[in-house]
C-alpha cells in the first residue's frame, strides 16, 4: 500500500506545529522519518491515522483520497500505529492486552482463552522474544512492554506499519530481532514508516528518509546515497561537529563507592567506585539488573544489603530523601512513570525537586520558581510555549530535558542517569552530553546507564558491564569496544 | 491550553463560580425572602459546617485519596466534647481536647492508608463505621442536651462558637455568624497552605504522580498521613460548631456529611484522581450546595424533590466543567 500526504497543516491552539508538510510512502519500503524533538513527526503520523484531525491538506492511500476519523478506521484499512508513548493496560496480562477489543469469542460471547493464548504465543515466537503471555504487564520491563506493543501490531494484518521510536527501550539483541521482523514484513510488501533518533539504525534498515524541521518538510533522500552529515544538516540546519564531545579536565579522587550490594533476587555482590569528574558507563542487556542496582543505591528498593561510601564516609540510604541529602541525583529510566508529573507544568516539575531552592521558611516564592523554570527552558533549550506548558504536551525529547533540568538544579555530587538520551534527537543528545560533561568538569561523579552502546563507548571513562545481576567486568574507556562489552554482557569472559 | 476560554478567562477554573452566581441571581429573582441580608448571613452559617469538612476533604482528594470518615469523626468528636462538658470540665478544655481527638481519629485513617496499605476508600470506610459505633457506645445511643447550661466554666465561649454573631459596629442589622468568620479564616489558611508553601506543592505532587514525587524526595507517607489528620481536625471543628449551635449532641450527627463534602469538592473542579484542584473551587462548591438547600427550602420545595434537584445541579455543573 502506498500513502501520499500533501499540504498538511496542523495547529494546537495558536501554535502551528505542521506547515504545509508532505510525505510519500511507497509500496514495500521502509521509510525513515527524522527530525528534532518537537519537529512534528509523531503529529504527522497521528494525522495519517486519524488520532488528530488536520487543519488543511490531503491524504491519499493507493491513489484514493481518504479521511480516517479515528485510529480504528485506519486500522481497518490496514494502517497500524505503534505509538511512541506506550499504550498498555498495566493490570492486565500480555495476552489480554494483545487481544483487547479483538477478542476471539466462541458461542454465547464467551472468550476463547486457549485460542487467544496460543495465537499470542505464536506471535511472540515469530518475534523471537521470550515473554510469557500470561504475565501481567506491570511486571514486565519497559523494553518487554514495548515488545508486546509490537506483537500487538503484528497480529493485525497490517499493510502500512508506523513505528514511532520502537527501539528506544530495546537492547541490542532485541533490536536485532525487531529488525529481522521488520525486514521480513517488507519482503511481504508491507510499507513501514520508521521514526527513530538512532542514525546507525536508519542506515542499516531504511530505504528512504524524509526530514522535518520545525514543522516544515525539508526533503526526502535515498538512504544509499545520503550521508550522516547531510541528514544532520537537513535536520538542524547546521553541523553539530563531533557526536561525543571531548572532556579535557582531570579526574580526581574517589567520591562514591559501593561495596557488596546485594538483593535476594535481583543482583549480587555489586562493587564499584566513581571518581570526581569521571563518567562511569553502565552497559548490559535488558533485565541484567542495571536499573534495579541504581534504584537500590538511591534507596528506592527494599531488602537491599551493602555499603555505600561518599567521600570515604559510609552513609546509610534507606529512602530517596536520604539519597538526595547525601548528594545523589537520579534521572530515572521511565520519564512517564517515574520522572515527571505528566499533567503538571514544566515549572511545577522543576519546582518539586528544588523546593528548598525556591522557598524560604517553607513559603514558596513564585518569582524564584518561575525564574528557575525559565532558566531550565533556556539552559536546556526546551521547546515549549512557556513555563506553564504541561509536560504531557511536550514531545518526548523535551520531556527528557525537563527531567534533566529538575535534577541538575539540585546540584548533586553524584549524578545517576538511567537511559538519559532515550528518545532524544541527535542535536539534543549532544546538548545532554554537554550537560554531562559540564557536570563532570565541576567534579560531579557521573554514572550513566545506557543501552545505546555507541553512547556508552563515546562518553564513558570506564565501562561497567552488568550480566545477570553481577558486575561482569569494568573496562577502561580507552580499551573498551563493542565486542568486549557484548562478550561480557552475554556472560563471556575476556 | 486545554481549557475553553471566554474573554480570556478559563471557564474550567471558574465554572463553579459562574454556576453559583447564576443560581444566586435566579433565586433572588424568584424569591424576595431569599435575597435578604439576614438570609445570606444565615446561609453562610449553614455553609460553614460543610465548608470546613470540605476543605479537609479537598486536601485528602488532592493527594489522590478520599475520606469517608468525616461524618463519623464529626459526631464522635462532638460527643467527646459533650461528655467532657457533662463531666464538669471547663468548656475550653473540652473543646481543645475534642479537636485533638478529631486529629487523632484522622491520623488513624491515615495510618491505615500509609502503614496498613489499605486503599483510602476501604480504610476510611472502616474508620467511618468504627467511629460511628464508638459515638453510639459513648452515649448509649441517646442525645446529650442542654450543654451550655452544664458548662462548669467558659459556657460563653461554648455558646459563641456556633451560635454567636459578630455585630457590626455600624448597624446591628448585620450580624456576621462566628462560624462564617471561622470558615473564612480557615479558608485563607488553606489557601496559603496549598498555594504558597512547600507543603502544598508536596500535596499536589503526591496526587499527581506518587512514584515521581517519592523519587524527588517527597515523603509521601507523611504527606498522606497529614492530610487525613487535617481532615479529622476540620471535621471535629465543624462538629463542635454544630453542637454549640444546637446546644445538644447526639451520636447520629453528621450522617451523610461525607457525601456533601465530596460533592462540594467535585463541584469545585478538583480531580478525584488527585493532583488537580483549587481550594477556591471548593468554596464555590460549598456555597452552591448551601444556596440550593436554603433556596429550595424557602421556595417550599419538598425534601424529596430537593435531593433530585440537587443531584441535577451537581450533574450539570460537573459536566459543564469538563474540558
Ligand atoms: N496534544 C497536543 N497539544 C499541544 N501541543 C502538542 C500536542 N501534541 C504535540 N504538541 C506539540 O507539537 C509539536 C510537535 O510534537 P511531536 O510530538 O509531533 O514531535 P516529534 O517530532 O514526534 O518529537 P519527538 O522526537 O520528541 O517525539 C511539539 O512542539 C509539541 O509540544
Ligand atoms: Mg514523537
Amino acid at each position: 500500500m502506498n500513502v501520499e500526504m500533501k499540504g498538511i497543516d496542523k495547529s494546537f491552539g495558536t501554535n502551528q506545529v505542521l506547515k504545509n508538510v508532505e510525505f510519500s510512502l511507497r509500496d514495500g519500503e521502509i521509510h525513515a522519518l527524522m527530525g528534532e524533538n518537537g519537529s512534528g513527526k509523531s503529529t504527522m503520523m497521528k494525522i495519517l491515522t486519524g488520532v488528530y484531525t488536520r487543519d488543511a491538506g490531503k491524504v491519499f492511500v493507493d491513489g484514493k483520497e481518504v479521511v480516517y476519523n479515528n485510529p480504528q478506521e485506519a486500522e481497518k484499512a490496514g494502517i497500524v500505529f505503534i505509538y511512541q508513548e506506550l499504550n498498555v493496560l498495566f493490570d492486565m496480562t500480555v495476552e489480554e492486552n494483545m487481544f483487547m477489543g479483538k477478542e476471539i469469542v466462541g458461542p454465547f460471547g464467551i472468550c476463547d482463552k486457549a485460542a487467544m493464548r496460543k495465537q499470542a504465543q505464536d506471535v511472540m515466537d515469530k518475534l523471537g522474544v521470550n515473554i510469557p503471555v500470561d504475565a501481567v504487564m506491570s511486571d514486565l520491563s519497559v523494553g518487554q512492554q514495548q515488545m508486546v506493543e509490537i506483537a500487538k501490531a503484528l497480529m493485525v494484518d497490517a499493510k502500512v506499519l508506523i513505528m514511532d521510536e520502537p527501539t528506544a527501550a530495546l537492547t541490542q539483541s532485541e533490536t536485532r530481532t525487531l529488525f529481522e521482523v521488520v525486514k521480513g514484513l517488507r519482503a511481504k510488501g508491507v510499507s513501514i514508516v520508521y521514526i527513530s533518533h538512532r542514525m546507525e539504525e536508519l542506515f542499516e534498515l531504511c530505504d528512504r528518509i524524509s526530514i522535518l524541521r520545525d514543522g516544515e518538510y525539508v526533503g526526502t533522500r535515498d538512504m544509499k546515497t545520503v550521508t550522516m552529515e547531510e541528514i544532520v544538516q537537513m535536520m538542524i540546519g547546521r553541523e553539530i561537529g563531533e557526536r561525543f564531545p571531548k572532556r579535557e579536565h582531570k579526574i580526581g579522587e574517589e567520591i562514591f563507592r559501593v561495596e557488596n550490594l546485594n538483593h535476594p533476587k535481583l543482583f549480587r555482590d555489586v562493587n564499584f567506585n566513581v571518581r570526581a569528574g569521571e563518567v562511569l558507563g553502565v552497559a548490559g542487556l535488558m533485565g541484567a539488573g542495571r536499573t534495579e542496582i541504581m534504584h537500590a543505591i538511591f534507596g528506592n528498593m527494599p531488602n537491599v544489603t551493602g555499603k555505600v561510601f561518599i567521600d570515604g564516609k559510609e552513609v546509610s540510604i534507606a529512602n530517596p530523601r536520604q539519597a538526595i541529602q547525601a548528594g545523589i541525583g537520579f534521572i530515572t529510566e521511565d520519564r512517564k512513570v517515574e520522572g515527571l508529573l505528566l499533567e503538571k507544568s514544566i515549572c511545577e516539575n522543576i519546582e518539586i525537586a528544588n523546593l528548598d531552592r525556591i522557598s524560604e521558611n517553607n513559603v514558596v516564592s513564585f518569582a524564584k520558581s518561575n525564574e528557575l523554570a525559565q532558566a531550565g527552558i533556556d539552559d536546556f533549550k526546551i521547546r515549549c510555549f512557556g513555563t506553564d506548558h504541561e509536560c504531557v504536551n511536550l514531545s518526548g525529547g523535551n520531556q527528557q530535558k525537563v527531567v534533566l533540568a529538575k535534577w541538575i538544579y539540585t546540584n548533586p555530587k553524584i549524578l545517576i542517569l538511567d537511559e538519559p538520551t532515550r528518545g532524544v534527537d541527535i542535536g539534543a543528545k549532544k546538548e545532554i552530553y554537554n550537560v554531562i560533561n559540564d557536570m563532570a568538569a565541576k567534579g560531579v561523579a557521573v554514572i550513566m546507564v545506557s543501552s545505546e552502546l555507541p553512547e556508552v563507548l563515546g562518553m564513558a571513562d570506564r565501562v561497567m558491564v552488568i550480566h545477570d545481576g553481577q558486575v561482569a567486568g569494568i573496562i577502561d574507556g580507552a580499551e573498551a569496544d563493542q565486542q568486549k562489552v557484548m562478550t561480557l554482557a552475554t556472560g563471556g569472559s575476556l | 491550553m486545554k481549557d475553553k476560554k471566554i474573554c480570556g478567562v478559563k471557564i474550567g477554573e471558574y465554572g463553579a463560580f459562574i454556576a453559583l452566581i447564576f443560581l444566586v441571581l435566579a433565586l433572588s429573582a424568584i424569591s424576595p425572602e431569599f435575597r435578604t441580608a439576614s438570609n445570606f448571613l444565615n446561609l453562610l452559617r449553614q455553609a460553614s459546617f460543610n465548608g470546613l469538612i470540605a476543605f479537609g476533604m479537598t486536601c485528602v482528594i488532592l493527594t489522590g485519596g478520599i475520606d469517608l470518615s468525616v461524618g463519623s469523626t464529626f459526631a464522635l468528636s462532638a460527643i467527646i466534647c459533650a461528655e467532657m462538658i457533662m463531666y464538669g470540665l471547663p468548656a475550653p478544655v473540652a473543646v481543645l481536647f475534642a479537636l485533638a481527638c478529631g486529629t487523632v481519629l484522622g491520623i488513624v485513617s491515615g495510618l491505615l492508608v500509609t502503614k496498613g496499605r489499605l486503599q483510602p476508600f476501604i480504610a476510611t470506610l472502616i474508620t467511618m463505621t468504627a467511629y460511628r459505633g464508638m459515638a453510639m457506645i459513648l452515649t448509649d445511643g441517646k442525645p446529650i442536651s442542654r450543654l451550655a447550661e452544664h458548662c462548669s466554666s467558659g459556657s460563653f465561649i461554648f455558646k459563641a462558637m456556633g451560635k454567636g454573631n459578630l455585630v457590626s459596629i455600624f448597624t446591628d442589622a448585620i450580624k456576621i455568624p462566628i462560624p462564617a468568620i471561622i470558615l473564612i479564616a480557615v479558608f485563607f489558611a488553606f489557601y496559603f497552605l496549598l498555594n504558597y508553601t512547600t507543603y502544598g506543592r508536596r500535596i499536589y505532587a503526591t496526587g499527581s504522580n506518587e512514584k515521581c514525587a517519592a523519587l524527588v524526595g517527597v515523603n509521601i507517607n507523611k504527606v498522606k498521613l497529614s492530610v487525613y489528620a487535617i481532615s479529622g481536625l476540620m471535621s471535629a471543628l465543624a462538629g463542635l460548631l454544630m453542637i454549640s449551635r444546637v446546644n445538644s449532641a447526639q451520636p447520629n450527627l453528621g450522617v451523610g456529611y461525607e457525601l456533601d463534602a465530596i460533592a462540594a469538592v467535585a463541584l469545585g473542579g478538583t480531580s478525584m484522581n488527585g493532583g488537580r484542584g483549587k481550594i477556591a473551587g471548593t468554596v464555590a462548591g460549598v456555597l452552591i450546595i448551601a444556596v440550593l438547600n436554603n433556596g429550595l427550602n424557602i421556595l417550599g420545595v419538598t425534601s424529596y424533590y430537593q435531593e433530585v434537584i440537587k443531584a441535577l445541579v451537581i450533574l450539570i455543573a460537573v459536566l459543564s466543567d469538563r474540558k
